[in-house]
């Protein structure tokens, strides 16, 4: 099992988180909301003019900018 | 007198339960270590008065935003006897981990379940008592929004109280939370024995709607046609009301006050009556439109619009070095800049913080919306006056925007944006009345002491020395005007709107007040007088330099206190007066220049 960046997902997909490359102040607001390795994420949607992403984590909605999304590993979604 | 810290994260209904429990009475107040005010009241609980603080709402108490230090100052410098913590039931997974970090402090807690209504609907059930059991504190279900369960929460925290436990002051709060992963086990312990979450969860009303206002075409005309529509819907409700009260406070000066004071001598009747009551009479006719302005952006607000709004703009936001929060701000400025500009802490990069309160004293905020309310009125046709004031707002916007393009390179910052988006709720009819109530006392507050104290300000310089025409050229209002001149004929201003220009450095509420005074009418006299005096170009150009020149002195002195930097507060006043007066420059000289 190969792991990509969260970035590279399509709206629709899901994958499980396999790592948080954030530094100390990101990964806690990043715990906060609730990702954390193991933890299933789904990409919604992706804004215009390589806007911010928006996924969901259990009950949680959230948006981040693509640059968070790249320091987020997850498990390559089975094709 | 014992004291509760409500403590929660952002978007719990924190406040609701805040205004639940405490009615109408809650105050700003200022407390040990902390620069910020913070809202608190006194409580009657069982047969004791307990003083309830809402602290801002934050993620853990580790982080570095001014909101986290806020809280962990406020808890090392005042001891608590409770911490009531507040989570969105929906989001217990997550959330659970603030509570964990206030029980690892050792501080005595009770847990809140707050939204159990929207939890239920989700298919998530929480065994309250084994989870309180497991964690050693009170814990219970309620909706603050509306009220179920609120009684139980109630006696819990009475008796949570009487206990008597002795209050907990704490000396370093980071250091105590370093060992946080007992903290990640303890939570899935808890959560796997007191909680069940369906495995697929998402709300379907939210989805749908996201699916058309997120729409990747779509969304941004409907933002901002959703905005326009509101602020037509002020308009068309707003005036009728506006006109009522016009003709109320005409029908009590004719028939109550003239006859009462006509013994007075000459100028105690024209000071009471062309100053204060014509300048206060005519700022009060804003009131529905205000009312009615704060009660659609608390309904926008309340329902989780602002932050798709955020959703939408934030890849133009970033080329322009802010992000989506900055232009939440800047909406929120567009009822008043100076909470505005205090919710920017929750930013903790310090160049986005001082680049996003650069732009939001551009936002065209309501105080400055009945300046042009009343010009529209009264020199534009009814057909014209809606689109004149959407320039306004266009304007408003391309300021803002400018003025991040040219300063972005100052203020860097490479700050992770994330950012919750909660599931759409409307506000009850209560949360409206309530939040329109705190926003019209704020506005008579302002109204007791800047208006009256401006207005009579301006009958006495409109009306000195004595034995020359008011508001004539020998007046000293007059030679005031004539000092200003050279700067302002070029822009079209004249010497009578100088003076209002002058009040309104104070408060835009003033401004049309002043007007008042200083052409000695009021209301449909007033409009008529100035729509003799002034054609469109001039008036526009007025209006144009209000939007820009400065927003008021509350909002400067926040600046100021906010940045903790004379220079950035200086350098913010002096960029806006220079950009206002070559942007009234440009468009005065150029329609001038186009034969209007």
């Amino acid at each position: 099992m190969h792991t990509v960046k969260l970035s590279t997902l399509k709206p629709g997909e899901s994958a499980t988180i396999a790592a948080l490359n954030a530094e100390t102040d990101l990964y806690y607001r990043l715990a906060a909301m609730g990702f954390r390795v193991g933890k299933q994420i789904e990409i919604i949607r992706h804004a215009r003019f390589s806007g911010p992403v928006h996924v969901r984590i259990g009950t949680t909605e959230v948006m981040l900018r693509l640059t968070e999304a790249m320091k987020i590993d997850v498990m390559a979604p089975a094709q | 007198m014992k004291r509760i810290a409500l403590l929660g994260m952002p978007n719990t209904g924190k406040s609701t339960f805040f205004n639940r429990m405490t009615g109408a009475s809650a105050r700003v107040g200022n407390w040990p270590g902390i620069t910020v005010d913070l809202m608190g009241a006194k409580v009657l609980l069982g047969a004791e008065m307990v003083e309830l603080v809402d602290l801002p709402g934050i993620y853990d108490l580790h982080g570095f935003s001014d909101d986290e230090q806020v809280v962990r100052h406020f808890l090392e410098n005042n001891p608590v006897d409770l911490v009531l913590i507040i989570l969105n039931t929906t989001q217990i997974e997550r959330q659970l981990s603030l509570a964990l970090q206030i029980k690892q402090l050792g501080l005595p807690a009770l847990m809140l379940l707050n939204m159990a209504d929207e939890a239920a609907k989700f298919g998530i059930t929480v065994n309250a008592p084994r989870m309180s059991a497991m964690l050693e504190m009170p814990v219970t279900l309620l909706s603050a929004k509306y009220g179920a369960g609120y009684k139980d929460a109630y006696h819990a925290i009475t008796h949570a109280v009487q206990q008597n436990r002795p209050a907990v002051r704490l000396e370093s709060i980071r250091e105590i939370l370093e060992q946080d992963t007992r903290i990640e086990a303890t939570m899935d312990r808890v959560l796997k024995s007191a909680v069940q979450i369906p495995p697929q969860l998402s709300d379907n009303m939210t989805s749908r709607l996201d699916r058309v206002l997120l729409h990747p075409w779509l969304g941004l005309p409907l933002f901002f046609g959703v905005m326009f529509l509101l602020f037509q819907a002020i308009f068309l409700v707003g005036k009728p009301l506006q006109d009522g009260v016009t003709w109320g406070l005409e029908i009590f000066r004719q028939g109550a006050l003239e006859p009462l004071l006509s013994h007075l001598p000459a100028a105690a009747h024209g000071l009471l009556l062309d100053g204060v009551y014509n300048g206060v009479g005519t700022v009060a006719t804003f009131v529905p439109i205000i009312i009615l302005f704060f009660l659609f952006m608390a309904v926008v607000e309340d329902t989780g619009y602002l932050s798709r709004a955020a959703f939408l703009m934030d890849a133009l936001m970033s080329r322009l070095g802010l992000d989506g929060r900055s232009f939440v701000m800047m909406l929120m400025g567009f009822g008043c800049n100076v909470p505005a500009l205090m919710g920017t802490r929750v930013m903790r990069s310090r160049a986005l913080r001082l680049l996003s309160m650069l732009v939001i004293p551009f936002s065209l905020c309501s105080a400055r919306l009945q300046v042009f309310i009343f010009m529209t009125a009264a020199l534009f046709s009814p057909r014209a006056a809606p689109l004149v004031l959407f320039s306004l707002y266009m304007f408003s916007f391309g300021t803002a925007l400018l003025t991040a393009i040219l300063f972005k390179g100052q203020y860097r910052s490479n700050e992770p944006f994330i950012l919750e988006l909660p599931p759409y709720r409307f506000p009850t009819l209560r949360q409206m009345v309530l939040r329109g109530w705190h926003e019209v006392r704020h506005f008579l507050n302002r109204a007791s002491k800047f208006i009256i104290a401006g207005v009579v300000l301006v009958w006495l310089l409109t009306h000195f020395p004595t034995d020359v025409p008011p508001a004539s050229a020998q007046t000293l209002a007059g030679m005031l005007g004539g000092f200003m001149a050279p700067f302002l004929d070029p822009i079209g201003i004249n010497q009578q709107l100088a003076i209002a220009l002058i009040f309104g450095f104070v408060a835009k509420e003033i401004v049309i007040g002043s007007l008042a005074v200083i052409y000695g009418m009021e209301g449909n006299a007033l409009m008529n007088l100035m729509a003799h005096q002034l054609d469109w170009v001039q008036a526009y150009s007025f209006m144009l330099f209000t939007l820009v020149y400065t927003p008021c002195l509350s909002t400067i002195a926040t600046l100021r206190s906010e940045s903790k930097s004379n220079v950035f507060m200086l350098f913010s006043v002096a960029w806006s007066l220079a950009l206002a007066w070559l942007l009234s420059f440009a468009f005065y000289q150029g329609a001038r220049a186009l034969g209007y």
